[in-house]
């Protein structure tokens, strides 16, 4: 098995980062994984972790009483799990589903905003690049809004 | 049926050549795939990536891209039911005829990929026009150093050419990428706009030659996504659709800038392409 400081280096999100933030990262992640159809968080619960995938498959799903599960985007290896543990009142708003077996680094959230919060430059960083893949999540949705493979 | 006489290099491009519909298989709820023989003299072979006029009798003229080229001069085209002339070429049963004007415009250009990486990024009905691109690659893919397909829909249903979608992601060097808008959880591909899977194809963004069709707004994002990630335009291969009447230059309904997409197009590289699809129309 891999230490932590590696698995994170491999992945995008961590690309180019210096080993000692790496190293502090990772002081607060642990490896996991979750079977196919094993619900990894539900909506309204504390969002305290951040998810590195690794391997697998994950669902991201809307629940309405009395309308099927909707299943808004799906995410795969190489992709972070989860925004809602950066940013009060850190509770999920979606319910996360590993669709294929899944592996991932989990940060505790706590533990990496205390980090982010005692190093500024670090924190900035990933902030940063977690503005950016928020930014193209965004924009990803709102070009899906013009249904472009609809009629005509 | 007989043999096709002989290719007509020379005949009128304005006036269609007939061709009979010798089989049809439905591809999706709204999408057709008719196999066209030469009733007589048949047309020239096209390249991927160009196109004929499919003329409904009594009807109606529209530009379709080439299928697939078949055996003595037949071609396969796929054709989406959303207007009145492409709902009557879809309904045209085997026997029918149908008249055929071309090949006419600029087609892709696989061998700028040689030794590169190999991209090739469809929505919807876009991976028509693709397809005969992707299925030249994969049969000689070693030419490259990956091939990518990347294909986009509405919904599970909507995507096409599924088996061969299938079979081209067993292909050695050849990866295989599915999304689509809506889909439940048995749906075995991804969910989300194709710009949310590029990133998930292994290539070497200043050494990758990529294909795109499909609306042009998905284009557009896309071949934004590919400059952001460091393709150069100038790499990146795009299918324009407008309205072509006569397919030579001369009635102007397809120009586009200072140029025409039946002559100049339709496939152009992004960096002179995007400038032109930012422009609003009025």
């Amino acid at each position: 098995m891999k230490p932590i400081p590696e698995l994170l280096a491999e992945h995008p999100f961590f690309e180019g980062l210096p080993a000692d933030d790496l190293a502090a990262l990772a002081a607060c992640g642990e490896e996991v994984s979750f079977g196919a159809g094993e619900v990894i968080f539900r909506e309204g619960t504390p969002a305290d972790r951040m998810y590195v995938l690794r391997a697998g498959r994950v669902g991201l799903e809307i629940h309405a009483l009395g309308r099927p599960a909707h299943l808004v985007t799906t995410l795969a290896a190489g992709e972070i799990l989860g925004a809602s543990w950066l940013f009060p009142p850190y509770q999920w708003q979606f319910e996360a589903l590993a669709l294929d077996a899944t592996t991932a680094v989990a940060l505790d959230a706590g533990c990496v905003r205390a980090r982010l919060d005692a190093d500024p430059a670090l924190g900035y960083v990933v902030v940063q690049r977690f503005a950016a893949l928020l930014v193209k999540r965004l924009q990803a949705a709102r070009f899906r809004l013009l249904d472009v493979y609809g009629d005509g | 049926m007989a043999d096709p006489v002989a290719v007509t290099l020379d005949a009128d491009p304005m006036v269609p050549v007939p061709y009979e519909v010798v089989a049809r298989r439905a591809l999706s709820d709204d999408t057709t795939s008719l196999t066209l023989a030469p009733a007589g003299p048949r047309l020239a072979d096209a390249r991927p990536g160009q196109f004929f006029m499919l003329w409904a009798p009594g009807v109606g003229e529209i530009p379709i891209s080439l299928g697939v080229a078949g055996p003595g001069g037949q071609v396969e085209e796929s054709i989406r039911a959303v207007g009145a002339v492409s709902r009557a070429l879809s309904a045209t049963p085997v026997g029918g005829r149908i008249g055929l004007r071309g090949p006419f415009g600029t087609s892709w250009d696989l061998d700028a990929a040689v030794g590169r990486h190999l991209l090739l990024v469809a929505g919807g009905v876009g991976l028509v026009p693709l397809r005969p691109a992707v299925l030249d690659a994969v049969e000689r893919a070693s030419d490259f150093r990956g091939i990518g397909v990347v294909v986009g829909a509405r919904t599970p249903g909507d995507l096409l050419f599924q088996d061969e979608l299938t079979d081209w992601g067993e292909r050695p060097g050849v990866q295989v990428v599915t999304t689509v808008d809506h889909a439940d959880r048995a749906w075995h591909g991804h969910v989300g706009v194709v710009t949310e899977v590029l990133d998930l194809v292994d290539l070497d963004p200043a050494r990758t030659t990529a294909m795109v069709c499909g609306p042009e707004v998905m284009m557009r994002f896309v071949a934004q996504a590919l400059d952001g990630r460091g393709v150069p335009l100038a790499d990146v291969q795009l299918s324009l659709e407008r309205n072509m009447k006569c397919a030579i230059g001369h009635c102007g309904h397809c120009q586009i800038g200072g140029g025409f997409v039946c002559l100049d197009g339709p496939v152009v590289a992004a960096d002179r392409a995007l400038p032109l699809l930012q422009v609003r129309e009025r």
